[in-house]
C-alpha cells in the first residue's frame, strides 16, 4: 500500500510537471502568436498604401490628405532625430545619477532619491506633454532659444541646425522632453545593475589606488555593460514610441526643415493626431503603414543593439 | 508600435462600449461621432433623462468614427461635423439633419492690436495661410486697417494637427474665397498646410497662439470666448466687416439655402447677408431612412425633437448657436417624409 501511494504521488507529480510545462509553453507561444498577429494585421491594414506608393512611401515627404498623396519621410526623420537627441542628453545624465546614488551619495539620501526617480517614471506621459507645452516651451522660447540662435546658430557647419524663430516648440523641444521622460528609466536600471557589482571587485580597485572615476569607468561599467545597454534600449524603446508628450511639443508640421528649432512630426504623433478622423482607405492605410514602419524601426534598433552586445562579448574573450 | 496598439485597444473598447450600450435597454439610445458637439449633447442627454427617464449615450470618438459606427449599425445615430454628401447618404440609405451651429474664429497674438479690432479680407486671410503675406504690416493688411499702427512682426500660422471638423469648415471657406487655395491645398479635415505649426485640438491651437508673438490661428467660437482671445473681424460675401457673435452665426444659418431633400447638405461658409459671419458651420446627425428597430429610431427622433424645443438655452450657455426656427421646422418635416419603418410607414408623426 505505501508503495502504491508513493507511485500514485509520483505519477500525479509527473502530470503536474507536464501540465506546468504545457502552460509555460503556451504562454511563451502566445507572445509569438500575438506578435505575428499584430504584424500580419498591420501589413494587411497597410496593403492599400503599399500598393499605391510602394517603396516611394519611405522617401516621399508629401503628406496631402486632400489629394491622397502620402509619404513617411518626415515622420521617420522626426522619430529618429527626437529619440537621438533624447538619448544624447539622457545617457550622461542617467549615468551621473546612477553613479551618485551607488557610489557618492550619503546613505540617508539614497532611498529618497531612488524613490523620487521611480516616481518620475510613473508620471503619465500626457503630464510631461502638458508641462512641456505650458511651462517648458515658453521658457525655452524666451530665454534659451534666443541664446542658441545667437551663439550656436552662428557657428559654421552646425549653425543651420540651430537657427530659427524662437517658438519654443519643435524637434529640439520634443527631444529634450523625451530625455526628461527616459532619464528615470535609464538611471534606475543603471543604478540597479551598478548595485550588483561585487564589493570585492570595487574594493580591490580602490585598494590599488584607483579614483572613484577609475573604479566606475574601468571596473563597474565593464562589469555591467550588458545591463547598462539594456537600460538604454529600454529608454530608446520608450522614446521611439512615445506619443502624447511628443504630440504636444513637436509642432506637428509635415514639413522638412534643417533646423532643430522648427516644428516637425513623429510617427506616433502623426498617428495620434490623425487616426480618429482619417477618411478613405488610402489615408487610413498610410497611417497603419506608419505604424508598421515604427514597428520595423524598433525591431531593427533592438537587433542592432543585441548584435553589438554580442560582438562586444566575443571581443572580450579574445582580448584578455 | 505603442501608439498603434493604443489605437487598436481604443477602437475595440469604443466598439464594445457602443455594442454593449446599444443592447442594454430598448428605449435607451446610443450615438457616436463628432467631438465638437459633445458638451451640448451630453447636457441635453442629462436633462432629457431627468424628464423622460430614457437615456441617450453619446460617445465622442470623432466624426470619422461616428460614420463608421453608423454604417456598421452599432449605434442608433452617427454624428459628424462635415456633412455627408447627398450621393453618399443615398448610397448608404442614410438621412441627415443639423443640430447646432458653431463658428470658426481666426485669433491672433498681437499686443499692438486691441481685442476684435483687426479687420481681414477673405483673400488676405487665404494668402496669410498660403505663406504669401509674411509680415503684419503688409500693405494688404494695412489697407483694411488704416486706423491701426501695425507692427512689422513676422506672421506665424497655427493650424490643427489632428483631423477635425473645424479644419474642414475653415479650409472649405478658404477654398471658396481663393482659387489658388482651392487648387493647391483644397478643403478637408486635414490638409497639406503651407508651413506653420500644428496644435492638437482647439486647446493646442489656442495655447500656441497665446504663446507665440505674431501668430494667427483658428479655433471654435466657444474656445475664443472662453479664453478671451484676440479675434479678428472678417469681410463677408456682402463686403461688410463682421465680428463673430451668436447673431452673425445665426444670420449665416438663416441665409443658407437648406434643402431637406439633400439631407441638409450645406456648408455654412461664405453665406450671403450683411450680418453673416463667413466661417460658420453646422454639426450633423446621421440616421437610417428605413428603421430596423422602430422603438429606438422613434426614440432618437423624440430626443432631438425635445432638444430643438427645450435645448436652445442649454446650447447657448455652452456657446453653441441654436438653429433658426424655420430650419427646425424643415427638419421635422423631413423626418416625416424620409424616415420609414419596415412596412414603409413614417415613424415620425
Amino acid at each position: 500500500m505505501p508503495m502504491f501511494s508513493f507511485e500514485a504521488r509520483l505519477k500525479r507529480q509527473a502530470l503536474y510537471d507536464v501540465m506546468f510545462r504545457g502552460l509555460t509553453r503556451i504562454s511563451a507561444g502566445a507572445v509569438l502568436i500575438l506578435l505575428a498577429a499584430i504584424i500580419v494585421s498591420l501589413i494587411m491594414g497597410s496593403m492599400p498604401a503599399i500598393n499605391a506608393f510602394g517603396f516611394g512611401f519611405l522617401t516621399s515627404s508629401e503628406w496631402d490628405p486632400v489629394n491622397d498623396q502620402f509619404g513617411a519621410l518626415i515622420p521617420i526623420i522626426g522619430t529618429l532625430v527626437t529619440s537621438a537627441i533624447a538619448l544624447l542628453i539622457a545617457i550622461p545624465v542617467s549615468f551621473g545619477i546612477a553613479l551618485f546614488l551607488t557610489e557618492l551619495s550619503p546613505r540617508v539620501l539614497r532611498r529618497p532619491l531612488g524613490v523620487a526617480i521611480e516616481l518620475l517614471a510613473g508620471i503619465p506621459s500626457i503630464i510631461y506633454g502638458m508641462w512641456g507645452l505650458f511651462v517648458f516651451a515658453p521658457l525655452f522660447a524666451d530665454y534659451i532659444e534666443p541664446w542658441i540662435n545667437d551663439h550656436i546658430g552662428t557657428m559654421a557647419y552646425i549653425g543651420p541646425f540651430f537657427s530659427g524663430p524662437p517658438m519654443g516648440i519643435g524637434i529640439l523641444t520634443a527631444g529634450i522632453i523625451l530625455a526628461i521622460m527616459v532619464i528615470p528609466f535609464i538611471s534606475s536600471v543603471m543604478r540597479d545593475v551598478f548595485d550588483v557589482v561585487p564589493t570585492l571587485l570595487k574594493e580591490s580597485a580602490y585598494g590599488l589606488g584607483s579614483t572613484t572615476w577609475e573604479v566606475m569607468w574601468n571596473v563597474v561599467l565593464p562589469y555591467t555593460k550588458v545591463g547598462v545597454a539594456g537600460g538604454i534600449m529600454l529608454g530608446l524603446g520608450r522614446a521611439l514610441g512615445e506619443t502624447m508628450a511628443v504630440t504636444f511639443v513637436i509642432g506637428n508640421a509635415h514639413e522638412l526643415s534643417q533646423s532643430l528649432l522648427m516644428p516637425g512630426n513623429s510617427i506616433s504623433s502623426a498617428l495620434a493626431n490623425e487616426f480618429n478622423e482619417a477618411v478613405g482607405d488610402i489615408y487610413t492605410a498610410s497611417l497603419i503603414e506608419l505604424g508598421l514602419i515604427l514597428f520595423f524601426i524598433t525591431f531593427v534598433v533592438l537587433s542592432i543593439a543585441r548584435y553589438m552586445l554580442f560582438k562586444l562579448g566575443q571581443r572580450e574573450g579574445k582580448a584578455s | 508600435m505603442n501608439s498603434k496598439l493604443k489605437q487598436i485597444i481604443l477602437g475595440l473598447t469604443a466598439a464594445t462600449a457602443v455594442i454593449y450600450a446599444g443592447t442594454s435597454q430598448a428605449t435607451d439610445i446610443t450615438g457616436a461621432g463628432a467631438t465638437f458637439p459633445y458638451p451640448v449633447y451630453a447636457k441635453w442627454a442629462e436633462a432629457y433623462k431627468a424628464q423622460s427617464g430614457n437615456e441617450m449615450n453619446y460617445q465622442s470618438i470623432g466624426s470619422g468614427g461616428g460614420i463608421k459606427q453608423i454604417l456598421a449599425k452599432t449605434v442608433d445615430f452617427g454624428a459628424t461635423d462635415a456633412p455627408m454628401t447627398p450621393e453618399e447618404q443615398e448610397k448608404n440609405g442614410l438621412t441627415q439633419f443639423p443640430t447646432v451651429i458653431g463658428g470658426v474664429v481666426p485669433v491672433i497674438n498681437l499686443k499692438e492690436v486691441a481685442n476684435g479690432q483687426l479687420k481681414l479680407s477673405s483673400d488676405v486671410l487665404a494668402d496669410i495661410y498660403m505663406g504669401k503675406i509674411t509680415k503684419w504690416n503688409d500693405p494688404r493688411i494695412a489697407a483694411d486697417n488704416k486706423d491701426i499702427k501695425l507692427p512689422s512682426t513676422s506672421i506665424f500660422t497655427v493650424h490643427r494637427a489632428d483631423g477635425s471638423g473645424t479644419t474642414f469648415i475653415f479650409t472649405t471657406y478658404l477654398a471658396q474665397v481663393s482659387t489658388e487655395w482651392n487648387s493647391s491645398v483644397g478643403a478637408g479635415k486635414a490638409v497639406s498646410w503651407k508651413g506653420g505649426m500644428g496644435g492638437k485640438g482647439n486647446e493646442g491651437v489656442a495655447s500656441f497662439v497665446q504663446r507665440t508673438k505674431g501668430s494667427i490661428g483658428y479655433v471654435e467660437y466657444a474656445y475664443a470666448l472662453q479664453n478671451k482671445m484676440n479675434f479678428v473681424q472678417l469681410k463677408n460675401r456682402d463686403g461688410q466687416f463682421v465680428s463673430p457673435t451668436d447673431a452673425s452665426f445665426q444670420a449665416a444659418a438663416a441665409n443658407a439655402k437648406w434643402d431637406a431633400d439633400k439631407g441638409f447638405y450645406e456648408i455654412l461658409t461664405n453665406e450671403p447677408g450683411k450680418e453673416s459671419w463667413p466661417i460658420t458651420g453646422a454639426t450633423f446627425i446621421l440616421v437610417y431612412k428605413s428603421a430596423s428597430n422602430n422603438a429606438t429610431a422613434t426614440e432618437t427622433l423624440k430626443f432631438f425633437d425635445w432638444a430643438y424645443t427645450n435645448g436652445d438655452k442649454m446650447a447657448s450657455n455652452l456657446d453653441y448657436v441654436p438653429l433658426p426656427a424655420n430650419v427646425v421646422n424643415m427638419i421635422r418635416g423631413s423626418w416625416k417624409k424620409q424616415i420609414k419603418d419596415a412596412s414603409g410607414k413614417a415613424i415620425w408623426k
